[in-house]
């Protein structure tokens, strides 16, 4: 099963109680943060936690993300090879501009790989923060074949464009298709931006539904209560559950006949609509609408 | 012919035979002072002194109070104060719970004004004082309901209580809330001091807004109600009772909230008509939002509430999804202002609300109770009392009670707090049973008592995950490690009272 990340959860790495408990929520992904949440102060402190909180905290199946300090840093090595080393599923790049820079992280996470025997493990995405960034998205998308996803960070870009976050969003929905276009040409996940404003849950909730009209796979959020809202937007509605059951019960029929064509209700189904059958399914099963056994 | 003059000497005859005297009506002469002038010449309406000295009061004896005054309370120190000044020793003081405020009782322990105390709970300093062995009599601990039992059966004798009220009038009609101008404080029900009123020997009203007879609807009635006192303030009133409570935000308290309410929606007594009480805690108040929703969308209404009743219970009383309210404490100020106007909000004593051995008391109709531990064993007692550095730090409150006689009682407790572990081995004092607890919800899992085994499935059948208790211990040493046995003495302490009048535990002083 193809992996959800309706939600990804900031956590900063230097709060050991934020970081034990964060999976509890149901978070698809929690990103440990040793980037802006830390301070200089703290960096090493910080990093050392991360590490030992990736090895020793059962974390099930959440998908554990480290956001790094930048490599023109002197802290981007150290990260790389302390989370490398313990283990982590992705590593995300901050204020990423240029493929070259998504290049020179690869290289240092294979030399931390090739000493561990274990070359390959570790996955990238990248935050596009500023206006370069979203001129590069596909180039950043496609740098490595390590890349799982590219996310908008939001607050940096509008500084940058010389501008301020409005709620309607218009601002930055340039950024935001622009992103959703690179990903999904370059086959990887698009992630939107944090929204702060935790007593405003009700434009939190536009939001959400803006994005997910304009494609992304899911939201970047700094609090547990945003997920709830994230994943019932996010939830498909009971008719489309409906076809999309209709249309893997067929794959399953054809496949019982040793037949490559599909067909529901007498209409051929092409592959496109098969894919958003599966997500569909997915996404019914995340949400606990359908369970794993009633599609088996 | 037979007149009153002719039959004098009948009566003279009669009354003697029945060794009773002729009436005289220059005995009792009319009255003819106007009626708002008269009550104010009443003769329960002395001062605190008089009181004391009027009550027959006396060495050894027990003296009682209730803590609807939460941490804004003045009538506890108030009182102890003048018995010290007037020379009292060795008094046993019976209150339905002690909190931080009352502190100054520690050095009238030392100098023996206080030799004995009952309550249901002890916080602060005092219980500081008191867990290291600072009395040499331990603290009797009762529930609501096995305190209201033990006044009742006379096995907690009260000599004379001291009873603090937002109004009274001059006779000694009060209530827990004034409906006059001068409305200084209000704390709504009076459910803890309504035991002692009746049962009590004397009985003393202090208040700090004496009104106007009749104080009607009344609380406590003037028929149980020896002596009246007018103070300037019985208490701190933004400590006695705030607006209503808070919402939490901290969502590992939403989280054990959802998981409550998923419990209570899936346990098979949430049916039309049923009934529930929950805690003040920020899960608990937390939970009754997401039962709301669910009552609404499966068109079901609640037949009562009770307990300590909260602005959120209030609330959905007021939408017609929970028809009545049995309030034995008012939580907020939401909460007493309802009781003071609604007459569907009913006030109970201690007794109606959870005594063992009255099978009408309000705890044996009820369905379900959410409740709070500081600590689980994995054999489901639970300590609410002691905390797990050997200092009493709670009380029992109603803990018992409503676990015991609820057809479903749910602890909600994180698994951790901080690196203090709430699921463990051993409580480090047995307060309620396991066999009364039947299911504990914490952010790792849920546990169901092996004795409810269909809860267990229905629960599962939900979606729910379960697990065995141990494993959440398990989980708790794994992540925090075990922890160095408490460095307790010999001497008790304190004793912890079964709600049937039996000993359940002790608790020892520690270093």
């Amino acid at each position: 099963m193809q992996r959800l990340r309706r939600t990804m959860m900031f956590v900063p790495g230097n709060n050991p109680a934020m970081m034990q408990d964060a999976f509890l929520y149901g978070p698809d992904s929690i990103m440990l943060d040793l980037e802006d949440s830390v301070t200089m102060a703290e960096k090493d402190a910080a990093r050392l936690l991360v590490h030992n909180a990736l090895k020793t905290i059962d974390y099930g199946n959440t998908e554990m993300v480290v956001r790094i300090n930048p490599l023109n840093t002197p802290y981007g090595k150290k990260d790389i090879e302390a989370v490398v080393k313990a283990g982590v599923d992705v590593i995300r790049m901050p204020k990423t501009e240029t493929a070259d820079e998504v290049r020179e992280v690869e290289a240092e996470i294979e030399k931390v790989e090739k000493e561990l025997g274990c070359l390959g493990r570790t996955q990238i995405m990248a935050a596009i923060e500023s206006t370069l960034g979203v001129v590069n998205a596909y180039e950043i998308a496609i740098a490595s074949k390590r890349m799982m996803g590219i996310a908008l960070g939001a607050e940096d870009y509008c500084a940058n464009l010389k501008t301020q976050r409005s709620p309607e969003g218009n601002e930055l929905l340039l950024a935001r298709q622009t992103i959703v276009v690179a990903a999904r040409a370059a086959g990887i996940d698009a992630l939107d931006t944090v929204y702060s404003n935790l007593n405003d849950m009700e434009t939190f909730r536009k939001e959400v539904e803006l994005i997910k009209q304009l494609g992304f796979d899911g939201k970047s959020i700094i609090n547990p209560r945003q997920i709830e809202i994230v994943n019932e937007v996010f939830a498909p509605k009971q008719k489309d559950i409906e076809k999309a059951t209709a249309i893997i019960a067929a794959i399953k029929e054809a496949e019982k006949r040793g037949s490559g064509v599909i067909a529901v209700n007498g209409k051929m189904v092409d592959r496109p609509v098969v894919i958003r059958a599966q997500r569909t399914i997915n996404l019914a099963i995340a949400s606990g609408i359908l369970k794993e056994e009633d599609i088996l | 012919m037979s007149n009153i003059k002719e039959r004098k000497a009948m009566v003279e005859t009669v009354a003697q035979k029945m060794g009773k005297s002729v009436f005289n009506e220059n005995v009792a002469p009319k009255v003819t002072t106007p009626r708002m002038e008269y009550q104010k010449e009443s003769s329960k309406v002395v001062s605190l002194q008089d009181a004391i000295r009027l009550s027959g009061l006396k060495d050894g004896m027990t003296i009682s109070f209730h803590h609807h005054f939460r941490g804004g309370d003045k009538v506890v120190n108030m009182v102890v104060d003048e018995l010290a000044k007037m020379g009292f020793k060795n008094l046993h003081v019976a209150a339905s719970s002690l909190q931080d405020v009352h502190k100054p009782l520690i050095e009238h322990i030392k100098n023996g004004v206080i030799t004995k105390i009952s309550t249901s709970g002890l916080r602060g300093e005092l219980a500081n004082e008191i867990s290291k062995g600072l009395m040499d009599e331990p603290v009797v601990f009762r529930s609501h309901g096995g305190r209201g039992s033990a006044i009742a059966t006379g096995e907690l004798h009260i000599d004379v209580a001291f009873l603090g009220a937002p109004s009274s009038d001059p006779l000694g009609n009060a209530c827990g809330y004034s409906r006059s101008e001068n409305a200084k404080s209000i704390c709504g029900s009076l459910g803890y001091a309504l035991p002692d009123a009746q049962y009590a020997d004397k009985v003393v009203i202090i208040t700090d807004d004496l009104v106007a007879y009749p104080n009607t609807p009344n609380s406590i009635s003037e028929r149980n109600v020896d002596f009246v006192v007018v103070v300037d303030s019985v208490g701190d009133s933004s400590k006695i009772a705030s607006g209503a409570i808070r919402d939490t935000k901290n969502p590992r308290d939403i989280l054990l909230a959802q998981l409550a309410a998923k419990v209570i929606i899936n346990s098979g007594y949430f049916k039309d008509g049923f009934s529930i009480q929950t805690g003040s805690g920020g899960a608990s108040l937390a939970a009754v939002k997401f039962i709301k929703d669910e009552m609404i969308k499966q068109n079901i209404k609640a037949s009562f509430a009770l307990g300590g009743i909260t602005s959120h219970m209030v609330q959905l009383h007021q939408e017609g999804l929970i028809e009545r309210l049995i309030d034995v404490q008012s939580f907020d100020k939401v909460a007493a202002e309802s009781i003071k106007t609604d007459p569907m909000h009913k006030e109970v004593s201690a007794n109606e609300y959870a005594s063992a051995d009255e099978c009408g008391s309000a705890t044996h109709y009820l369905d379900m109770v959410i409740l709070s531990a500081l600590e689980v064993d994995v054999n489901f007692n639970v300590n609410v009392l002691v905390g797990s550095d050997g200092i009493i730090r709670g009380a029992i409150g109603g803990h018992p009670d409503t676990a015991a006689d609820s057809a479903l009682s749910i602890i909600v407790c994180p698994l951790l707090r901080g690196r203090i572990p709430c699921v463990v081995d051993e409580v480090t004092t047995l307060i309620t049973p396991g066999s009364s607890i039947d299911v504990v919800v914490t952010e790792y899992g849920i546990a169901v008592n092996p004795r409810r085994p269909e809860i267990a499935q229905r629960l599962k059948e939900a979606g729910l995950k379960i697990v065995d208790i141990k494993e959440l211990k398990e989980k708790a040493d794994k992540m925090i490690g075990k922890a160095a046995p408490l460095p307790f003495k010999d001497k008790v302490v304190g004793v912890v009272m079964n709600r049937d009048g039996s000993v359940l535990d002790v608790i020892k002083n520690i270093g």
